[in-house]
């Protein structure tokens, strides 16, 4: 990760949290692995638990369980669709049934998703 | 001087929306051709460039993709192409890469990947004027120094950029010696997140936010995904296009099917019908004319669909009518872009077919062929008026609501309902329900340019002709011959087709259809009833005895209500609801899905279920008396 990212706040991804770690290391615990752990989690929530109206910057891209294909397959294509760590994103629309799909604001684009995609995104929420 | 002689290849890529057909057509005008690509179902778009030096160059539009790690049959064919791996193509000797330049982050991480591929690369920035109007700064020279690409601004719509584009392509054609080494792998989700750091520290150094940015595609949004009032406007869309569909296609129709008739008439006259000419004359007029005509006649309903559909999607709504009823589809195991595709299936199936392809998950794509052919295409609608006029006493029921209306309105139900139980079957029995993410771009609102969707348009007729034609055919042509031949003998007393080929098929299968009300008649209309659903009208008028049954069809009910009970008619119509009597849709599903395999599942369970509910339609009308 690029110093310039750090400087514009754009923190927490997977990868890019080690350098931020190395940096505050006597702040806060160190955390081993850095690919997987998102650090701060106060007030973060999986994007399918948003509502109308939310904001927030995205802390985590794809679950956990990295077995699993479609897991691995998800979170690649969320990658290329412009879900990636420190994207801004904003709840713009629900579904009329279930509130599902959901209509989002990622950086400056518009993409649609089902709440059940969602739920492998985790967003740090930051007041409108 | 290699170059000169041979035809340089260029290829367009680009992400979806990006304005990449609108540059293909502006850089190609009608010099393009449309096929498939050898083995898969992907359209082939390719065209020409003169160039001003007099150079010819062949353009390739490839479908538009997020990344060359393919996820669809669209997407595996752009990567290919651009690797140079597709059979029968040689690779391309410039990558062409369109971007939309107010929606740069995106394709900034595509030009990454496809610098990895090392072949040489224009990036041509499209929609360059919405950029300036909205005071979006692009600083081209270092972008195109962080890129090490050379780029063109373009207006596809206006024509503007196109010569520049075209000269910087010939420039990279003709120092095409430096060709890159291939260092692209599919890129895991590290490499994707490496990336798009990059394409983001990229993007800060050489674009500075708009100072205008467009605010209009969220207050649109904000009426159209209501999710009370944008449902709302959707139904009311597809109310009006239905409309249009029926009613503005209908004087179209007559005089198609009037010229028609004319032609026939006119070969009828010029081939004498004496000796081996009547035999001719009867194959040319009989069977060519009136059974390409007989799809032929679908084409303005067809065109007047696809006017709504194009114009829609070039305005980016079709993306949210995707959107709204995606929660609906996918109750039934569907994809909220099976939608179109169903939607159109009510004019015809075989364009629904077709649509098909905008699904980029090769099941969904499946299981929306399959049950495309459930939604009543407006073939069915003379045989049901048909049935109904005979059958069905014109009163009112529940105060306010006419009987035949609501018998129609009952058929229109049961293949839609019929439509979404058997997807949900499909998904549950071959796909063991997995489920395919949705998500897509919901790009911004444009204008459609007349222009372009009427050129498109032209495209989807040419498309629609030709492939129906060549598929349809020597199916005539064969239904002809069953229904031709053998001649009746001298003294025949019973209409023609019953001592044909036709007729011998009909009374063998008469025992297997005399379970579910059906006499020998009906059986035999069935067989020329393949051509197309609405044929069996004639059908019944030929085996019936009754000449040009198609426009007496008042001769032909108040035969039919003499000669059938009305648990036999009631049969007939559930027959008509689900089996899959028509060889063109048939045709073109072989072709989409490219495997006999699915065609055939597709004819076994359509038969299986008109059987089954001709059926229980007709043991339960009988009990309740209508034997």
């Amino acid at each position: 990760m690029s110093s310039a990212a750090i400087g514009q706040g754009v923190p927490l991804d997977g990868r890019g949290a080690h350098l931020i770690i190395t940096v505050k290391e006597d702040a806060r615990p160190l955390v081993r692995s850095p690919a997987r752990v998102s650090l701060d989690l106060t007030d973060t929530i999986k994007l399918s638990q948003a509502r109308r109206g939310d904001r927030g910057v995205i802390v985590q891209v794809g679950g956990h369980c990295h077995h699993k294909e479609h897991e691995v397959e998800l979170e690649r294509r969320l990658l290329e669709l412009g879900f990636v760590e420190g994207a801004e994103v904003e709840l713009l629309h629900e579904g009329l049934f279930g509130r599902d799909p959901i209509a989002l604001k990622v950086d400056d684009m518009r993409v649609a998703l089902r709440r059940r995609e969602a739920a492998s995104l985790i967003i740090r929420r930051v007041a409108a | 001087m290699d170059m000169a002689l041979k035809t340089a290849r260029v290829a367009l890529v680009g992400n979806p929306n990006s304005g990449k057909t609108a540059l293909f057509n502006a850089l190609t005008g009608a010099h393009q051709k449309v096929a498939n690509y050898a083995g898969v179902t992907v359209e082939r778009k390719e065209g020409l460039i003169r160039a001003a030096s007099g150079r010819t160059m062949s353009v390739l539009d490839l479908p538009g993709t997020y990344s060359l790690r393919a996820r669809s049959p669209d997407e595996e064919v752009t990567r290919d192409a651009v690797l140079g791996r597709l059979a029968g193509e040689t690779p391309p000797d410039v990558v062409v890469c369109v971007a939309d330049a107010t929606n740069l982050r995106l394709v900034l991480r595509l030009i990454l990947e496809l610098r990895a591929v090392g072949r040489p690369m224009v990036l041509a920035l499209n929609m360059y004027d919405i950029a300036q109007r909205q005071g979006l700064r692009i600083d081209l020279e270092t972008l195109s120094a962080e890129l090490g690409v050379p780029i063109i601004t373009t207006v596809a719509t206006r024509k503007r950029g196109i010569e520049d584009l075209i000269a910087a392509v010939e420039a990279k054609v003709e120092a095409a010696a430096v060709e890159g080494e291939n260092r692209w792998s599919s890129p895991d989700s590290a490499a994707l997140r490496h990336a798009a750091r990059e394409a983001e520290r990229i993007m800060k150094a050489c674009v500075r936010p708009p100072e205008r940015p467009d605010t209009l595609t969220g207050k649109i949004d904000s009426v159209l995904l209501h999710p009370v009032a944008g449902m709302a406007i959707l139904f009311v869309l597809l109310f009006v296009m239905f409309q249009a569909v029926f009613s503005w296609a209908a004087p179209l129709m007559d005089g198609i099917e009037g010229a028609i008739g004319w032609i026939g008439g006119l070969v009828a006259a010029l081939i004498p019908d004496q000796g081996g000419g009547g035999l001719i004359q009867s194959l040319i007029v009989d069977g060519i004319i009136s059974g390409v005509g007989s799809v032929l006649v679908f084409l303005p309903q067809i065109l007047i669909l696809f006017l709504f559909i194009i114009a829609l999607e070039d305005f980016g709504y079709m993306a949210r009518a995707a959107f709204l009823m995606d929660k609906i589809m996918g109750g039934a195991g569907l994809h909220g872009r099976a939608f179109i595709p169903l939607l159109s299936s009510f004019a015809c199936a075989i364009p629904g077919i077709m649509a098909a392809r905008v699904i980029d998950s090769r099941r969904d794509r499946l299981t929306t062929i399959l049950v495309a052919p459930l939604m009543t295409c407006s073939a069915r609608i003379p045989v049901y008026t048909l049935i109904i006029a005979a059958f069905i006493p014109s009163r009112t029921v529940w105060g306010v609501v006419n009987l035949q209306g609501l018998v129609m309105f009952g058929l229109y139900a049961a293949g839609i309902v019929s439509a979404l139980i058997v997807s949900l079957l499909i998904r549950k029995v071959f796909w063991r329900g997995a489920v395919e993410p949705f998500m897509m771009e919901l790009p911004t609102y444009r204008l459609p340019d007349p222009k372009s969707v009427a050129f498109n348009l032209w495209l989807r007729a040419k498309i629609f002709i030709n492939r129906a034609g060549r598929i349809i055919l020597p199916l005539v042509i064969l239904l002809w011959v069953l229904a031709t031949f053998p001649y009746p003998p001298e003294n025949a007393t019973l209409p023609a087709i019953d001592y044909s080929f036709a007729g011998m098929i009909g009374r063998a299968l008469e025992p297997i259809f005399a379970p579910i009300g059906f006499n020998w008649q009906m059986v035999i209309a069935l067989i020329p009833g393949m051509a197309a659903r609405e044929v069996a009208v004639a059908a019944l008028g030929t085996t019936y005895a009754i000449a040009d049954a198609e426009n007496a069809t008042g001769l032909l009910a108040s035969t039919l209500s003499a000669q059938w009970s009305l648990a036999t008619a009631l049969s007939f119509l559930a027959w008509y609801i689900f089996a899959p009597q028509c060889v063109a849709t048939l045709g073109v599903v072989k072709r989409e899905t490219n495997s006999t395999k699915w065609t055939w599942i597709m004819i076994g369970y359509m038969f299986g279920l008109a059987y089954l509910a001709s059926f229980v339609t007709y043991h339960v009308a009988v009990a309740l008396g209508g034997g």
